[in-house]
């Protein structure tokens, strides 16, 4: 009884510290849910997860490299950045609902696609002359720049763009190019 | 036979050459299996036993430098093909052109899990509210602020026009008439239309005179501005009797920019 408590107290901690946005990106350092909820925190994470399943929420952990094959180290895991996401995917109308017409959704998609396709880095030029094929060209300078204002994309000073975090907290790459490769376009 | 010196000049265009190379692969993102590793340590090596001064050790270990970057690349490369993410670039790229734009939102939004962040007042937001309420005019004060400036905008920039026989004074109230019954007509079911489908027209300098005159329809009540702040779009939606907005409410200010590179924009969007 006393240890049910025990992680119920903590559940809801963890859940505070989650949803609400404490800084200016969204989401929760390893280390800082560590010094809240203590060092058996992926524990904490993960019977949150299991509750957040019946809401179609999940917790979702970026790595700051890239993922490790194996189990991940308490030290990777205190470095990872959690967030909360949708476990399932979004309807059109929703999506709408969000603010993103389908334009905004398909420049990202492309964009991200195609840096994808490029290695994980593609020239703003190119990109913007591939969206330029499919959406209007007076709107793809603003999606660029919202792209990247969001934290979608980044780019550097030699106006070449990266996946940047939302991306890798939010897409799943690898979902994304295969169901793009079974298109039947 | 070259003598010593035109040997280690030599060898030290041809260390520049190879850092110059490096340098551009790893910014320019081209292949990085183009450097062969073999060859430029083969160089470094012939050159090694010339260098005596600290400037050309440097020069050398720079080179090294470089060349260890482009490994990296290399190796990065090779992990990357081994992963289950690999797939050819070329095929990707094709679908991806080929793939229409509605097709292509459908498949990401099914990969596509955005986080769920609530935003809440904190100290410091709620220390920044404190300073701006503290620096913040009386209302008496700010209204008189804003009325004069209402009055400076409408005259000047009309008279303005007027001494550029742009607009003739006789006509501007016809003209703000006409406008007003032509965007009531351009207006669809939904009753608004796409603020740059309005002012748009075929020379910039029309662009710029409708522009002009819808910033008065929307100023003396003919019209109103929507704005999508997230969707980045702005409607205007014409009222079906002038309402007189002056007095009743604090009216806003909405700049609205319409440079030449945005008409051009919008004119090759139309043309597409």
């Amino acid at each position: 009884m006393k240890r049910k408590s025990y992680y119920a107290r903590k559940i809801k901690r963890a859940v505070h510290l989650l949803f609400y946005k404490r800084h200016k990106k969204p989401g929760v350092k390893g280390w800082e849910l560590k010094k809240q909820l203590g060092a058996d925190y992926p524990k904490v994470l993960n019977i949150l997860d299991n509750f957040l399943e019946k809401l179609d929420l999940q917790i979702k952990t970026v790595f700051e490299v890239e993922k490790p094959a194996e189990k991940p180290t308490l030290e990777e895991l205190n470095r990872a950045r959690f967030y909360v996401t949708l476990r399932g995917g979004l309807a059109p109308k929703e999506a709408k609902l969000c603010g993103w017409r389908i334009d905004d959704i398909a420049g990202l998609a492309m964009s991200i696609s195609y840096i994808i396709s490029k290695k994980g880095r593609a020239s703003r030029e190119e990109v913007e002359e591939l969206l330029r094929s499919k959406l209007p060209g007076w709107r793809v300078d603003l999606n660029m720049n919202r792209y990247i204002r969001s934290g979608y994309l980044a780019e550097d000073e030699n106006k070449q763009l990266y996946l940047d975090w939302r991306t890798r907290a939010e897409v799943d790459q690898n979902v994304l190019v295969n169901l793009l490769l079974e298109a039947e376009s | 036979m070259p003598s010593r010196k035109q040997k280690k000049k030599l060898g030290e265009e041809r260390l520049q050459r190879i850092i110059d190379l490096c340098r551009s692969i790893e910014e320019r993102g081209i292949d990085p299996f183009i450097v062969d590793v073999e060859d430029v340590i083969a160089v470094v090596q012939e050159y090694f036993p010339e260098w005596e001064l600290p400037e050309e050790f440097c020069l050398d270990a720079e080179a090294i430098h470089q060349l260890a970057s482009i490994i990296k690349l290399q190796s990065d490369w090779v992990r990357r093909r081994s992963t289950s993410l690999y797939t050819d670039p070329f095929l990707l790229e094709e679908k991806i052109r080929r793939t229409g734009k509605e097709e292509f939102a459908n498949l990401f939004l099914k990969a596509w899990h955005p986080i769920v962040e609530l935003e809440q007042i904190s100290y410091h937001s709620l220390a920044e509210a404190i300073k701006y309420w503290q620096n913040l005019l009386p209302l008496s004060e700010r209204w008189m602020k804003f009325v004069s400036l209402k009055k400076e905008t409408g005259t000047v920039t009309r008279e303005e026009l007027i001494r550029q026989k742009i607009l003739a004074e006789k006509v501007f109230s016809e003209d703000l008439e006409r406008l007003w019954e032509e965007l009531k007509q351009r207006v669809g079911e939904q009753g608004k239309v796409l603020y740059w489908d309005f002012i748009g027209a075929d020379t910039y300098s029309e662009t710029l005179k409708r522009a002009y005159m819808t910033s008065f329809l929307v100023t003396y009540g003919y019209a109103t501005l929507e704005v999508h702040r997230l969707e980045e779009e702005m409607f205007l939606k014409p009222f079906e009797k002038s309402k007189s907005l002056l007095g009743e409410k604090q009216l806003v200010s909405i700049p609205v920019s319409v440079s030449f590179e945005e008409w051009i924009r919008w004119k090759e969007s139309k043309r597409g």
